[in-house]
């Protein structure tokens, strides 16, 4: 009931904020006649108007729902009725496994960047070349970033139990002291995780990667070549730097994705050895405490605690990292560099 | 200092330095090694549904012997299947078709029209990327369920459309940004007003970003697990992710079946996207180019 009339108000919300900016650019249109402003804001207003609507609606209503659903002690049926005020979020940053799971989260963050990355421009450096089968290849590389999460992990799941078929292979090559507890031992868990995300997401950073590679203009290559760069010198000196915004824009993606991972844990570790094992994240928290508790309300208010964590790392990134190329830097950059 | 001087030099060194004798098997090495690892775990889950359950419990790590196919075609035999195939296929188009629309017409807005508030546009969009299903997932129930839209493939397109709005554009904003502004004044030389310009050179210049950005949505729609999983409460509307979660748990024991359901699951996806493999490396390359 709340919600029925609450999306209409938003909705309207959505509109005025596409013809307020419409109308905020008339001072500035270059174009003397008013009809052209008229029939500009018009375009502006179909236009991006539904795309507007539609993400105010299912996305970022939903998220201020959870904020006010974040106050209260709810169980998820009726309106919510008892307010409790920040009580939730006290309770949140007194739980070591909270705690825990943030420490989680950030290590899965670094540890992408540092692994992914590297690994993401080499593959991408090898498949850049003209050999051949390359586009078979590439099909094969990006297999696993197209294997939904549930088949990955029943996948994976199966294969890493103790009598799976990885200590299995470890057993069949002579390298039985390899064999291990890859799920539930807490040494390794969390690596067993990195491995895992590493093999599901790599084919992602490697499309990213060559598109960004193959945006760079041949002529560079060519006039390193004439002046006798060799292979490893050209990469360093013409790949690397133009490759920049696209690295910069795959890390942000990354960062993002790893402090919102959910999918894979919660089917690999279930809902309760992630937190023996090491590998919880805050989402699987949050789905734990919240809805399998049946406590909405701190539910919500843990959803609230990691949208804020992750708006604050990626409004920095954005700010001090991104910035330069969301300034439409992105298509002009090769051109500023032939200059050099 | 003609042009054919200028490309014949480069392509010359090129074939020196590849006909250096171990430049390019290390190449073919360190790819085959890669392939081997990528391919590995997807070739354990077809195989294995291809092996009885005995098998894999004494020889975990073996091949098929003999090959056994039963797992597969009692699953293509089963109507489960077939209904949750129809119903990913259902909302994945959907999902597809609606998000690449609007974040296609939202993107030309951003980058080729000139109005302040264009930035806080991309940045509203950009900001979306924060926005994990995961977070919202509870309220987004409840508006769902407000909607009468529970249990209904549409509960979980519209908010799939709205979710995988923010990458589109981002992707497509460049990729727009980036056909070049003479073609545009040209079109204005020729009468096409804005919008003409739009139907008329954007839409077939930005097909390649358009495809790239149509497959993300449908890969990530295709595989999508916990939208349906608060959405869906019925098998004869879960999508795959559900089916082979449900399936799972119900055959628990019977792991061969359940790698021939996961492996039948994941065939669609994957050969869609070797289908298309090249218009998503080229269609992230933007249109200057073409």
């Amino acid at each position: 009931m709340n919600e029925s009339t609450a999306l209409p108000v938003d909705r309207s919300e959505g509109t005025t904020q596409a013809r307020g900016s419409a109308t905020t650019a008339l001072p500035r249109a270059a174009r003397p006649r008013r009809k052209t402003d008229w029939r500009k804001r018009l375009e502006i207003l179909v236009l991006a108007g539904p795309a507007i609507v539609m993400f105010v609606g299912f996305v970022i209503f939903p998220v201020f729902m959870a904020a006010y659903y974040g106050f209260f002690r709810w169980k998820g049926f009726g309106p919510p009725t008892d307010f409790i005020g920040i009580q939730n979020y006290i309770t949140i940053f007194s739980d070591e496994k909270f705690l825990a799971a943030v420490q989680h989260n950030a290590f899965i963050v670094i540890a992408s960047l540092l692994i992914q990355g590297p690994v993401a421009i080499g593959f991408a450096l090898l498949l850049n070349q003209k050999i051949k089968g390359r586009s078979l290849i590439r099909v094969l590389i990006f297999v696993p970033y197209v294997i939904a999460e549930v088949i990955v992990g029943t996948g994976w799941g199966l294969m890493l139990q103790s009598a799976g078929a990885v200590n299995d292979f470890l057993g069949k090559i002579g390298l039985d002291a390899l064999q291990t507890d890859w799920i539930s031992d807490p040494n390794i868990a969390i690596w067993t995780l990195m491995v895992i995300i590493s093999w599901k997401y790599i084919g992602f950073a490697v499309i990213l990667m060559l598109a960004g590679m193959q945006g760079i203009p041949d002529e560079l290559y060519e006039a390193a070549a004439v002046d006798g760069a060799s292979f490893w010198q050209i990469q360093k000196s013409i790949t690397l730097p133009l490759l920049g915004p696209t690295i910069r824009i795959w890390a942000f993606l990354s960062i993002i994705g790893s402090l919102q991972l959910f999918d894979l844990v919660y089917i690999i570790w279930g809902q309760y050895i992630s937190d023996t094992a090491g590998t919880s994240t805050m989402a699987t928290y949050m789905v734990r405490e919240g809805r399998l508790a049946g406590n909405y309300g701190y539910g919500n208010a843990v959803a609230v605690v990691i949208f804020l964590i992750s708006l604050v790392i990626a409004l920095a990134y954005q700010r001090f990292v991104l910035r330069r190329d969301t300034e439409g830097a992105l298509t002009e950059k090769p051109g500023k560099e032939t200059g050099r | 200092m003609s042009t054919a001087t200028m490309t014949a030099e480069p392509t010359a060194r090129r074939r020196a330095r590849e006909t250096v004798p171990w430049g390019r098997p290390s190449v073919y090495l360190v790819a085959t090694v890669l392939i081997a690892i990528c391919v590995a775990p997807v070739m354990y889950i077809i195989l294995g549904g291809f092996r009885s359950n005995s098998q894999i419990t004494v020889d975990p790590s073996g091949l098929p012997n003999p090959w056994v196919v039963e797992n597969y075609t009692n699953v293509l035999t089963s109507p489960t299947f077939w209904t949750q195939f129809g119903n990913s296929v259902f909302a994945a188009g959907f999902t597809t078709l609606g998000c690449v629309t609007l974040a296609l017409m939202a993107s030309f807005v951003i980058a080729r029209y000139e109005f302040r508030g264009r930035n806080a546009m991309f940045s509203l969009f950009a900001a979306g990327l924060m926005f994990p299903i995961t977070v919202a997932i509870t309220p987004l129930y409840i508006l769902v369920r407000t909607l009468g839209l529970t249990n209904n493939l549409w509960g979980i397109i519209l908010p799939q459309i709205a979710f995988a709005l923010p990458t589109t554009v981002i992707i497509l904003v460049p990729f727009l940004r980036a056909i070049p502004k003479e073609l545009e004044e040209a079109a204005a030389i020729d009468g096409a007003s804005r919008l003409g310009f739009f139907f008329r050179m954007v839409l077939p210049l930005s097909m390649p970003g358009v495809i790239t950005t149509g497959i993300l949505a449908f890969i990530g729609s295709w595989n999508s697990y916990m939208l349906p999983l608060f959405i869906l409460s019925d098998s004869e509307k879960y999508t795959l992710p559900l089916g082979v979660q449900a399936f799972a748990s119900q055959h628990s024991v019977d792991t061969a079946a359940v790698l021939a359901f996961t492996s039948l699951s994941m065939i669609p996806a994957l050969l869609f996207f070797s289908l298309f493999e090249r218009r998503i490396v080229g269609g992230l390359t933007g249109a200057v180019k073409g």
